[in-house]
């Protein structure tokens, strides 16, 4: 399995049956091929219930992601306004976000809509890891550069403070506790000390360190 | 009887220089397009567009920034418009950022006669710059204050429309529209379909006409 499908297979392993979660582009968008069944996918644009990607006569204006993808509706689905779909958003009705992310602190700040001096724009990140219940960031452990991204402050312009809960990458999972970062995973044929290698902060390791599948 | 349906020209003699308009649709879906391209023959220079984004270059609500008919937007995100980014790199055009979920709400409150909303959303990130800081009294919680948003005219898609102005919406091509419908001195309508008086359905009505200036005619 290649890096980015890896990620998101083990991301979309925090969903359950029931479960309505909203997904970022890019690899976070992927989680919805490794979902277990009867999870449904918010979309900020206005719609629980997005399912696969439409082709030929399936392909309607009326239905389309945040990312402009056009979708087939599955069974249960509904739409509704932008107001509603943030409300939904802030008030912790969706179990799960799986987003991106240039930087992530130790005390679980998010920087993840721009580097300084960017000039796309926040969408909807802030409201995403202000209002969901669990905010799991999937991305590569590193920048392309090879710089650390899980950092002791961040630098970025934040997306949120104190608001991830779990770091899942190519190599381990990470997750945000009070006491730090605890890794709880790593990647099968490394060791904590070459995770540790790329962080910055002090990593604790699990008790109960898991192996992560490849 | 026509009610509210308009022609085209009396829609294109609405708009004027100077003028803020506020613009339903998200990444080039359910965005007026037959109301944008009223904008652009109209000549009208110089607006102010609210909106979540701004679409694709020359596509949809991008025809407005590739005509260079803005100054200046407010919005969430611009990332998909290689025009408007680098109008932004080169100082042509102002860009006020607004979290979505917040600016949704903005325009809400401008639709409702409401002053404005407190939200989480932002606290700690560089939306607090200019923003109050609201805590409410005895709770110890603290807020951004998000001001009402108003236009001078709101641009709607709507999938049917009848004579009294009442809408209906399909799917995601509902988006900010139903929120614009509330929150401008004119609000206009694109819909696809032109129905009789009652035809919609009692309760598949999304905009009660109440809300509803002009409908654009086939």
């Amino acid at each position: 399995m290649d890096i980015r499908n890896r990620i998101a297979k083990r991301a979309a392993e925090y969903f359950k049956a029931g479960d309505v979660v909203n997904l970022g582009v890019g690899i976070p968008g992927m989680c919805s091929d490794y979902a277990v069944p009867g999870v449904m996918f918010h979309t900020e644009n206005g719609f629980i219930g997005v399912g696969p990607a439409a082709t030929g006569v399936q392909k309607v204006e009326a239905f389309s992601n945040a990312s402009s993808t056009e979708f087939v509706p599955v069974f249960g689905s509904c739409a509704f306004d932008s107001a509603e779909s943030f409300a939904i958003v802030r008030s912790g009705r969706l179990a799960a976000t799986v987003l991106g992310g240039l930087q992530i602190a130790e005390n679980g700040d998010l920087a993840n809509w721009t580097r300084p001096g960017g000039k796309f724009g926040m969408g909807g990140a802030m409201d995403l890891v202000n209002g969901v219940r669990k905010v799991i960031v999937a991305m590569e452990l590193c920048a392309k550069n090879g710089s650390p991204k899980i950092v002791k402050d961040c630098s970025y312009p934040l997306t949120g403070k104190r608001c991830v809960n779990h770091v899942v990458t190519e190599q381990c999972v990470i997750d945000v506790t009070p006491q730090g970062l605890l890794l709880v995973e790593v990647l099968d044929g490394l060791s904590p000390e070459d995770i540790q290698r790329q962080v910055e902060p002090r990593l604790i390791v699990s008790s109960s360190l898991k192996q992560m599948e490849r | 009887m026509p009610g509210k349906i308009r022609s085209r020209d009396e829609i294109i003699a609405q708009f004027k220089d100077g003028q803020t308009v506020m613009c339903g649709g998200m990444h080039n879906h359910g965005t007026p397009n037959a109301l944008i391209q009223c904008v652009i023959d109209s000549g009208a220079r110089h607006l102010t567009v609210i909106s979540i984004d701004s679409a694709d270059a020359n596509l949809t609500l991008g025809r407005l920034f590739h005509h260079r008919l803005v100054d200046k937007i407010i919005t969430s995100y611009i990332g998909r418009n290689t025009e408007v980014v680098a109008m932004l790199e080169a100082g042509e055009i102002e860009v006020e950022f607004v979290p979505q979920g917040s600016l949704v709400e903005r325009v809400r409150c401008g639709g409702a006669g409401l002053g404005g909303v407190l939200t989480k959303t932002g606290l700690g990130t560089v939306v607090e710059e200019g923003r109050q800081i609201v805590e409410v009294n005895g709770t110890g919680e603290k807020y951004l204050l998000e001001t009402a948003l108003r236009a001078d005219i709101g641009l709607v898609r709507a999938r049917m429309a009848d004579p009294l102005g009442n809408l209906a919406y399909r799917g995601t091509m509902r988006n900010f529209n139903p929120l614009i419908a509330t929150a401008a001195d004119l609000t206009l309508v694109d819909a696809d379909m032109l129905m009789d008086v009652d035809e919609i359905g009692i309760d598949r009505i999304g905009t009660p006409g109440v809300y509803v200036d002009m409908v654009l005619a086939k």
